[in-house]
């Protein structure tokens, strides 16, 4: 990513929220992105975000873990070592049910998750640029990225105009880096230095 | 904008009047705060009681298992117990955060998160007995199967001893994923609003850099989802296959096709009892009874009465089937040496704390009562640990051979473990308690404004409005 110019306002409802969003995306303007601090069901939709695949993944995940089992243990039974247990078959197929689906869900869980991590791109030390310090407590915050065609002032009036709250200018790294978040790190202090 | 509607009917899920900031507030201080005395005082014991615990536990790895008073005859006796008690524990935990998830009751968003943090201690306590139990402890790792210089010698995929290694430890791991998961969003509102340095710090790695941002709580969304779809069997699963330790056996007392349902039956209920008890005291202590209210206490109160009841049932049946199946050995099993004989208290203390004495929460007045559910709660885990104790030593004690007759008391090493392991849950807790956010604060948001009392008051106006005005008004928006 890159740092990039940003018009930031943030709302204490969503129920002014969801027609903002309506507005601001007939109007044209690119929203980066709403931060908000629990899920507000159907922003999703209004933003015109695609559904997400994660639970493909996880389904895949799943039947490689069911895949794995089963091949791991009827090798095992059969072809590396078969043992003679009490004259019981070699291939018990039954017997083999708990641990599959065991190592089912164990697949599909922690590749799910791991999947999760990765598209949201986190990590411990990870740090991402937080627009307004209270998205994750009150506020929806609204992020429209700045093009040439879209002078901040022009922004900045229509956000007021759908009811946003606080709004400001934002120049800063859009993507994530390795940091801290109680430092100001170099690349985010160079950018705010820039901007005062 | 669809109105959100939940009928007045049902009460409030969030007491008082709140908005979302208050809600951070009254959840998140209580990290921000220096703990009290109680804190510190519970934290010292906890401690001592973990130390104490590592070392009852050297002392049996150093002289042998043989420091237990474990014989040829009871080969299980405390420690697969407390195993088991253990295990059952945890099983509240994820039934509240994945099951009531999958049946969208909204009631869970309060005790979700310390629910499923005792899930995870709780299992951390109960891999420590099959573990220390092997002896040669040292040589743990031989239940994993991994190409090995021994042939290679595989682990036996037959056996239920092998099935509990997988089941527990995949019972673990996805809990634990689960949590932190859910934690994630929480952990950078403590982050956002830290005022030191070594807040923002911490927390700032613990939160893997969450911003809110609305891609990622649609990805939130679908993982939370399929993790309750998994955990949901699983957690059937986990318990199943520790009754398959028993069930799978040819030993009067064990060898019961009903084990499966009768034992999740079991752990839900013992693991709600332990819910019950570490709520009533955590809402007091850090002043959330406004999210955590009466209403949730009832709540799980019936789950309580209604598991409780299924396991008495499965008592009744297992004696009928005693009976019934004309088995000389199952009968004299259950009739003679676990009713009756000399460890026949056990079965009556057992009988008296998990299927008569909870039938008091069939009185609505003794479901929203605090007292009769925290000291309900302490009874029904004492009549379940005994659960465990009747049907390991019960069964055990008077085998096929008279001359092998034994009785059983424990050791100190033994109670020393136990002890430890309380030690080790409630260091676990204690620290939760104070750095993490015990209600899932994003969770309690997203339902504030269908459940929370002052919203739900300006409800009433629809309330007393006709239907068909109603509809005619609505439709429009």
């Amino acid at each position: 990513m890159a740092v990039k110019k940003f018009v930031v306002g943030n709302f204490d409802d969503e129920a002014v929220l969801f027609p903002a969003v309506k507005k601001v995306r007939a109007a044209g303007y690119k929203i980066h992105d709403v931060y908000t601090p629990f899920p507000v069901h159907g922003l999703d939709h209004a933003l015109g975000l695609r559904e997400t695949s994660l639970h493909t993944a996880g389904f895949i995940y799943g039947i490689t873990g069911t895949t794995t089992a089963l091949s791991f243990m009827s090798w095992i039974f059969t072809t590396d070592w078969p043992l003679n247990i009490g004259g019981k078959p070699h291939f018990p197929l039954p017997a083999f049910i708990p641990i599959t689906f065991e190592l089912t869900v164990l697949f599909s869980a922690v590749g799910m998750v791991m999947t999760f991590m990765y598209l949201c791109q986190m990590a411990p030390f990870v740090k991402k640029h937080i627009f307004h310090p209270r998205q994750t407590d009150d506020q929806f915050v609204m992020v429209i990225e700045l093009t040439e065609k879209t002078p901040a002032a022009d922004v900045k009036a229509f956000l007021d105009s759908v009811g946003a709250k606080e709004i400001n200018e934002q120049t800063v790294e859009a993507g994530w880096w390795i940091g801290r978040f109680d430092r100001e790190d170099k690349l985010f202090s160079k950018q705010v230095a820039v901007n005062a | 904008m669809h109105l959100k509607y939940e009928s007045t009917l049902r009460e409030p899920l969030v007491d008082g009047v709140k908005d979302y900031h208050q809600v951070t507030e009254d959840i998140i201080s209580p990290i921000e705060a220096k703990p009290g005395k109680l804190w510190y005082i519970g934290l010292s014991i906890s401690v001592l009681l973990l130390l104490f615990g590592a070392f009852s536990v050297t002392w049996e790895v150093y002289w042998g298992t043989g420091v237990w008073n474990l014989n040829k005859t009871i080969g299980w006796g405390w420690d697969i117990t407390n195993f088991v008690w253990w295990v059952g524990i945890g099983h509240a935990g994820t039934l509240i955060s994945a099951i009531l998830m999958l049946f969208r009751q909204g009631w869970r968003t309060g005790v979700n998160r310390a629910a499923e943090a005792m899930t995870i201690f709780a299992v951390m306590c109960a891999g420590q007995f099959p573990i220390w139990h092997m002896g040669r402890v040292w040589m743990a790792f031989f239940v994993m199967p991994y190409p090995n210089t021994r042939g290679p010698l595989w682990v036996n995929f037959n056996s239920p001893l092998l099935w509990d290694v997988f089941a527990i430890s995949t019972y673990f791991t996805v809990s634990l994923l689960f949590w932190y998961s859910g934690l994630l969003p929480d952990f950078a509102t403590v982050r956002d609003r830290a005022k030191t340095k070594l807040r923002k710090y911490l927390y700032g790695v613990a939160s893997f850099g969450w911003t809110g941002s609305t891609k990622h709580w649609q990805r939130h969304e679908s993982l939370s989802l399929v993790l309750a779809g998994l955990s949901t069997p699983l957690v059937l699963s986990v318990h199943t296959i520790v009754s398959f330790d028993f069930a799978t056996s040819v030993i009067p007392g064990w060898h019961t096709t009903i084990f499966p349902p009768y034992f999740v039956a079991g752990a839900i209920f013992s693991g709600f009892a332990m819910v019950q008890t570490l709520l009533i005291i955590t809402r007091k202590i850090l002043g959330l009874e406004d999210y955590i209210t009466i209403g949730h206490i009832e709540a799980m109160n019936k789950v309580i009465v209604l598991t409780g009841s299924i396991v008495g049932v499965a008592y009744l049946t297992e004696l009928f089937m005693a009976w019934y199946s004309g088995v000389q050995y199952e009968f004299d099993s259950f009739y003679k040496f676990r009713a009756a004989g000399p460890l026949g208290w056990s079965y009556w203390i057992m009988m008296t704390c998990n299927v008569i004495s909870p039938q008091v929460f069939w009185f609505r007045k003794m479901r929203r009562n605090i007292m009769v559910t925290f000291i309900m709660s302490i009874i029904v885990n004492i009549g379940m640990w005994f659960e465990r104790f009747v049907i390991i030593c019960t069964s055990l004690y008077r085998d096929y051979l008279p001359s092998s007759w034994s009785y059983y008391r424990p050791s100190w090493p033994e109670v020393g473990f136990y002890l430890g392991t309380f030690g080790l849950f409630f260091t676990c807790y204690f620290m939760f308690a104070k750095y993490f956010p015990v209600i899932a604060v994003a969770e309690i948001k997203s339902i504030l404004k269908t459940s929370g009392q002052n919203f739900k008051e300006k409800m009433t106006v629809y309330e007393d409005q006709d239907a068909e005005k109603f509809a005619h008004d609505q439709a429009h928006h």
